[in-house]
């Protein structure tokens, strides 16, 4: 391969436009928490169970860690491509950091269906 | 303003004589015809010869003597004296995150290199017409904010994702003008230059820092005109 410095790899329209959606919807989210918080929805151990247990609540929590982790994603992907130059350690860095989303999201999931 | 000494702290390096830069105390004096930081330096530069840095129009139209000024970027020639607070040294250093060549000057080749990269040119296919392509004052409208640009670089130096990718990422001054283009109504190449920009290193390095608009001694906002490039790709790709 000749050293050349090569850009237009013609993708990052997606990913941008996803961190804004998902940040709009983890403002969401967590404005819905606080409201549900300041109505006493955490008072004690049952209550706060029954409701993140209810389906509506399941449903946006479910959402929810999928925004995270597609925005965790960009915004850590953006870190390697800004600081780390070397590309074999940057494609390490960038599957490394798709296994523990991924694994994080699983877990995240199995917490929540647990409920 | 009646005469005065100015202090300075002046970046120094010169490779065919310093081993690593320094920075310089020098003062100086001047007068009531002294109105900008260039009048000074160029009072500097009477007195110690050695110092160099780039000026010409003296009047902020060619964009030469963007410097780093008290950790802010701007134009000697139109920073006032009278803005900087009295017995506190004035600190000059080179433009961040381009190589030094000697003292205040930079080597530019990467930001004109981005610059050329945009194709900042008219393309249209058309046949010329006799005398001149022709635009409603409404369409020419379209370009003020974004024409005016200098190409003095105070933008993209001081734009953190240019320091960190400077060879990929086209930076403020250059996203500025690709925008003049495509916002240019007898420009036929605005899905060309949609295509060349999409890129994760190219444009979308900028996370709207806006750094870039802090700067800019003619006040244009590169950071608006990024985010009208990226609201076009939104619009053709929904
Ligand atoms: S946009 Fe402003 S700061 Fe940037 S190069 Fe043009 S004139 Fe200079
Ligand atoms: S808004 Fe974008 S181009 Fe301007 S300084 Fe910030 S990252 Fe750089
Ligand atoms: S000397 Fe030309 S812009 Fe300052």
């Amino acid at each position: 391969m000749v050293r050349r410095n090569v850009v237009g790899a013609h993708y990052g329209l997606v990913d941008w436009l996803a961190q804004r959606v998902t940040a709009v919807l983890m403002a969401a989210y967590a404005m819905v928490v606080a409201v549900a918080l300041l109505q006493g929805a955490a008072a004690d151990f049952v209550t706060w169970r029954s409701f993140m247990a209810s389906g509506l609540m399941r449903f946006f929590s479910f959402v929810l860690v999928l925004a995270l982790a597609w925005h965790a994603w960009v915004g850590v992907r953006d870190i390697w491509m800004d600081y780390v130059k070397p590309v074999s350690l940057r494609l390490a860095l960038h599957v490394l950091t798709l296994f523990a989303l991924i694994g994080s999201v699983g877990w995240a999931l199995g917490i929540l269906w647990r409920l | 303003m009646a005469s005065r000494t100015l202090h300075f702290k002046i970046y120094r390096y010169d490779p065919d004589k310093d081993r690593k830069p320094y920075m310089q105390d020098i003062s100086v004096e001047v007068d009531e015809n002294d109105r900008k930081l260039l009048d000074a330096l160029v009072k500097l530069k009477a007195k110690d010869d050695s110092l160099a840095f780039r000026r010409s129009c003296r009047e902020g139209v060619c964009g030469s003597d963007a410097i780093n000024i008290n950790g802010k970027n701007g134009l000697a020639c139109l920073t006032d004296l009278s803005s900087f607070p009295e017995g506190k040294p004035i600190v000059l250093r080179p433009l961040p995150g381009l190589p030094v060549i000697r003292d205040l000057i930079v080597d530019m080749t990467q930001f004109f290199k981005q610059y050329h990269s945009i194709k900042p040119y008219l393309i249209n296919h058309d046949p010329p017409p006799e005398r001149e392509r022709l635009q409603s004052p409404k369409d020419r409208e379209e370009l003020d904010g974004l024409y005016e640009c200098i190409l003095c670089a105070c933008c993209s130096t001081s734009c953190p994702s240019f320091w960190w990718n400077p060879d990929k990422f086209v930076g403020p001054a250059g996203l500025l003008a690709a925008y003049r283009f495509i916002a240019d109504t007898r420009d036929q190449a605005t899905n060309e230059r949609l295509d060349d920009l999409e890129d994760p290193y190219r444009l979308f390095r900028c996370h709207t820092i806006m750094n870039c608009v802090d700067v800019c001694p003619k006040g244009l906002n590169p950071t608006r005109a990024i985010g009208k490039i990226k609201a076009l790709m939104v619009a053709r790709a929904i």
